[in-house]
């Protein structure tokens, strides 16, 4: 719902490393996005296409990877992955605690890009 | 054709808005004014829990309201009512509110004379969770009638509110709402949670809600 300020956020970002590192183009954008963020990939990239219009990083493509829910047990400590299409049962696959703390999942990160 | 090259970037997506976020922190901090951020559903009843919380506090604590409204200032009307200084920011379509139209409503506040800042978000589950404003302290509301399977459909809502009040628990005996279920859901996702329910319409609750409240800002000044 709220893909058109996150891509703003993300071209500012790409194009402040671009100016730095003397680009003539982006050609990709690597992002890392937790699997609890809402958003959706398709709006990100219809939407860096019209705002990175007459910029160079007009035509860049958005290759966005998905990080998993990662939770840590508050009972055992040990860590394990949370499908977020069953979050009814989260509970720890080694000693059957319910819950426990957030490790991963709500990645909003920008890792790198293909230049030119 | 030139060759292509890579470059790391390391950076968050969202570094500006955290940014923005940490200055309206250190700024509140100078003042000694604790910052509350409450999202929900439209509907949940946001106002109605503000007001409540205005009548508990208003002797103990200097109170002021930012008000987020897609395109109206019926909310602050009625906070400004009570006597208690409100600013409304419009969001015009917006689906959440950031670091920089929290700061806008910050300074437009007197905050030396303020002890508790609430700002009301837009009526939304999903966008809110995601952007940083600059508050110390995290709540949300869910209404019984919205159903007692929310956590699952809004994991990260759930996972970064400080406190859950269940609103409208008048409804409960009328509903098949699942008070132990929702508890159940609820700490699964986030174990720090305090869940408190309450009723704004007949108080019921709102009392330990106040408490909280008085406690909180009395550690988050010392």
């Amino acid at each position: 719902m709220h893909e058109l300020p996150v891509t703003e956020s993300i071209l500012k970002v790409v194009l402040k490393h671009a100016a730095a590192n003397n680009v003539s183009k982006v050609v990709s954008v690597k992002l890392e996005v937790g699997k609890l963020s809402d958003l959706a990939d398709e709006w990100i990239q219809r939407y860096f296409d019209y705002l990175s219009k007459g910029t160079i990083a007009e035509g860049a493509k958005l290759k966005i990877e998905r990080t998993p829910v990662i939770m840590k047990c508050g009972a055992c400590s040990k860590s394990y992955e949370v499908n977020v299409g069953d979050m009814k049962e989260v509970v720890c696959p080694n000693c059957g605690e319910s819950g426990g703390e957030l490790l991963s999942g709500r990645e909003y990160y920008i890792k790198d890009m293909e230049v030119q | 054709m030139e060759e292509v090259r890579l470059i790391e970037v390391k950076e968050e997506i969202l570094a500006d808005n955290n940014k923005v976020a940490s200055g309206v922190r250190e700024k509140l901090r100078n003042s000694k004014t604790m910052l509350l951020n409450l999202m929900s559903s439209p509907g949940s009843g946001k106002t109605s829990l503000i007001l409540r919380t205005l009548e508990g506090l208003k002797n103990n604590l200097r109170l002021g309201v930012i008000e987020a409204d897609i395109d109206s200032t019926v909310d602050a009307e009625k906070v400004a009512a009570k006597g208690i200084s409100a600013i409304q920011l419009r969001t015009g379509g917006f689906c959440h509110l950031d670091a920089s139209m929290v700061t806008q409503g910050v300074n437009a506040l007197d905050v030396d004379k303020l002890d508790l800042i609430i700002i009301e978000n837009v009526g939304n589950l999903v966008c809110p969770a995601e952007f940083d404003t600059g508050a110390h302290k995290n709540v949300m509301i869910l209404s019984v009638p919205e159903g007692d399977d929310k956590p699952l459909k809004y994991p990260l809502m759930f996972s970064i509110c400080d406190v859950l009040l269940v609103n409208k628990i008048d409804y409960l005996s009328l509903s098949d709402f699942d008070m132990d279920a929702l508890k159940k859901r609820v700490l699964a996702l986030n174990k720090n949670i305090r869940i408190l329910p309450v009723s704004c319409k007949t108080g019921e609750g709102i009392d330990a809600w106040v408490s909280w409240l008085k406690e909180a800002a009395a550690a988050y000044i010392t």
